[in-house]
């Protein structure tokens, strides 16, 4: 039973994570690689805004996540428009502003800046307290990480399907000339599709962080496991996302169970392989991208 | 643009790289001399620095030719076989680890234990990367960052090698000068082989692998095969750079699998001109000083480079290099249009 809701938990915070980057991806065809750091600074801001600028909670919420929004636009306006249809260079250059983001985070001592750095940055929870289930205590904040998983890819499996934008999203997605030929504006699509992106990045960060601490190295381990959950799933596709992200979720906390917390990562590349060996598409993947990808 | 009188540059190849194209560059002196320099400025001018060096910076001078390496292993990877690897540190790790645990368990000379090293270490990289070789573009990138993470994870959840803190005392190289011209004189080779090697028949069909697959596929030539091959030459040289950068201080940890050994070639490669595999070491030697210029601002070097990097990458993607090249076979000027 603790297997189930831990698994559960552990699965829905992949599945949060990876969500953003597969929209970005899967829409813009451009690999996020400041997800992570975007996930970390959203994390760092609200902290910042509640501990030293006293702002409601709620109000803080709203605020960092149009500042993630924000970012993701500025980096997609600034940099990666400038290098569409190359992907070595997106990647590079999009690692590169993660890199500048979670480095300069950790930076200290220029201009007086203390720099994030110590064990001490958590946020608060959003409702404290435990509440059993089956015989297992939860706090309440996982199980509003569950719901709002839910909630979240939910929200965006409707807003693709069912909203001018999103239809535009899913256009671009599928034959940009087409979509272009029709009217719609594929650089501004893609930027649209950053900024939504980075905004879940952050929505995932002030979610999850409230679990524990907030350090610049989550920013690394968050981008490899969107990474990860996306080659499993297959990129592009809500369906194949969450099914990763449960796979992982699920097979990281039994091997916990039963092996020990050591052998956690040892599990992640052990799947990671045997997808790449069997399916090289992903479990969910299609025919095209299968093309795209061997 | 009607009405306003603009200016353009025109760019004519000098009449001596014209003369110098093909075997007609041995006619004279001058015409051999021109096609030489640049070549000879590059070894005299490296095989000389480390005279004009104090100790201190001989030291930076061995790991820049560590970085050259793995830039040029990235440019080849890169530009010439289609595969964009951003895991140079599994390479080193890999190299590093096997040289100093056989110096470490059987205490067996480094010069030994570096060749061993290396084979070892590309023949690891390699297998480990095998299934990733089915993948394209970005599928491979994102696995290739994966793996040296992982790695690190592993080493630390098994505390295996020394876990976390790794094993030092490894035996050194005997002294400063075999350390400085062992790591230059393979820059140098390594530079040349690689250069060599995209020229013959196998680069020919490398440069297929990356422009269209199908094709080659089509002619009868296992892509695979030939995508194994350009990654353990790829592996060969990044294992090199570890096997000698654990005996270069007698230490091994899992920073040999750190980002510093992925990211900075990159930038070096990009920073020098991708495709040109001279401009990724040129990159290299002149990016590491500004990296341990910076060293006591902490992090901020980090940020400095990504910020190069982007600068780079956005504003001046042919890099130095070719930039150089053009300055040495044109003249320009302006002219109204």
């Amino acid at each position: 039973m603790e297997i189930l809701i831990y698994g559960t938990v552990n699965s829905v915070t992949f599945a949060l994570i990876a969500v953003g980057f597969t929209l970005v991806y899967g829409v813009a065809r451009v690999p996020n690689f400041a997800h992570g750091s975007i996930y970390v600074l959203s994390g760092f801001l609200t902290y910042t805004f509640i501990k030293d600028l006293s702002m409601p909670y709620p109000l803080a919420v709203i605020v960092t996540l149009l500042i993630a929004a924000a970012i993701g636009l500025v980096i997609y306006r600034l940099i990666l428009i400038r290098l569409r249809g190359l992907p070595t260079s997106e990647i590079i250059a999009s690692f590169a502003v993660s890199l500048i983001i979670l480095e300069g985070l950790r930076m200290q001592g220029i201009w007086g800046f203390k720099g994030f750095i110590g064990p001490f940055y958590m946020l608060p929870p959003f409702i404290e307290g435990k509440v059993s289930v089956f015989g297992v205590f939860v706090d309440y904040q996982r199980l509003l990480i569950i719901a709002a998983g839910f909630l979240v890819v939910g929200a965006l499996w409707f807003f693709t399907h069912y909203t001018k934008v999103g239809l535009k999203l899913r256009a671009i997605a599928q034959d940009e000339h087409a979509a272009m030929m029709l009217g719609i504006h594929s650089d501004r699509t893609a930027m649209i599709s950053m900024a939504i992106g980075s905004a879940l990045a952050g929505l995932a960060a002030l979610l999850i962080l409230p679990l524990g601490n907030i350090t610049a190295e989550a920013g690394y381990k968050v981008l490899i496991y969107a990474l990860a959950v996306c080659i499993i799933g297959g990129l592009g596709s809500w369906g194949g996302a969450v099914l990763a992200a449960f796979v992982i979720g699920f097979a990281m906390k039994i091997s916990t169970a039963l092996f020990g917390a050591m052998w956690e990562s040892v599990v992640l590349v052990g799947t990671i392989i045997a997808i790449l060996l069997f399916r090289p598409s992903g479990l969910m993947g299609r025919q095209k991208e299968l093309e795209e990808r061997v | 643009m009607e009405g306003t009188k603009t200016r353009r540059k025109k760019r004519l190849d000098r009449s001596i790289k014209v003369r110098t194209e093909g075997i007609y560059a041995l006619s004279s002196w001058s015409e051999i001399g021109y096609l030489m320099f640049p070549r000879a400025l590059l070894i005299v001018g490296l095989l000389i620095l480390p005279f004009f060096l104090d100790l201190y910076w001989q030291r930076v001078i061995c790991q820049a030719g560590i970085y050259a390496l793995l830039a040029l292993a990235f440019d080849f990877l890169a530009e010439f076989v289609g595969l964009v690897c951003l895991g140079g540190a599994l390479f080193v790790g890999a190299g590093g680890y096997i040289s100093g645990l056989l110096n470490s368990t059987f205490g067996w000379h480094p010069l030994i234990c570096i060749p061993m090293g290396t084979i070892g270490g590309a023949v690891f990289s390699t297998v480990v990367l095998i299934p990733a070789l089915r993948l394209r573009g970005i599928y491979f990138a994102i696995v290739s960052f994966m793996l040296p993470l992982f790695a690190v994870y592993i080493i630390i959840a098994l505390s295996i090698f020394g876990g976390t803190e790794g094993i030092s005392a490894l035996d050194t190289l005997p002294n400063t000068w075999v350390e400085i011209y062992l790591i230059l004189s393979v820059v140098l080779i390594a530079l040349f082989l690689v250069r060599r090697l995209v020229n013959e028949d196998m680069g020919l069909i490398l440069r297929g692998v990356k422009e269209n697959d199908q094709a080659v596929k089509a002619s009868g030539i296992s892509i695979t095969n030939y995508r194994i091959r350009a990654v353990f030459i790829a592996a060969l040289l990044g294992s090199f750079g570890g096997a000698y950068l654990s005996h270069l201080y007698g230490w091994l940890g899992i920073s040999l699998f750190s980002m510093d050994f992925s990211i900075l070639p990159i930038a070096a490669a990009v920073m020098g001109g991708l495709g040109s595999l001279a401009g990724p070491v040129l990159g290299a030697l002149i990016l590491t000083p500004l990296s341990e210029a910076l060293r006591g601002f902490g992090q901020l070097r980090v940020v400095v480079y990504s910020v190069i990097l982007i600068a780079f990458i956005v504003y001046k993607p042919e890099g130095i290099m070719s930039w150089l090249q053009r300055k040495y076979q044109q003249f320009e000027h302006w002219e109204e249009v």
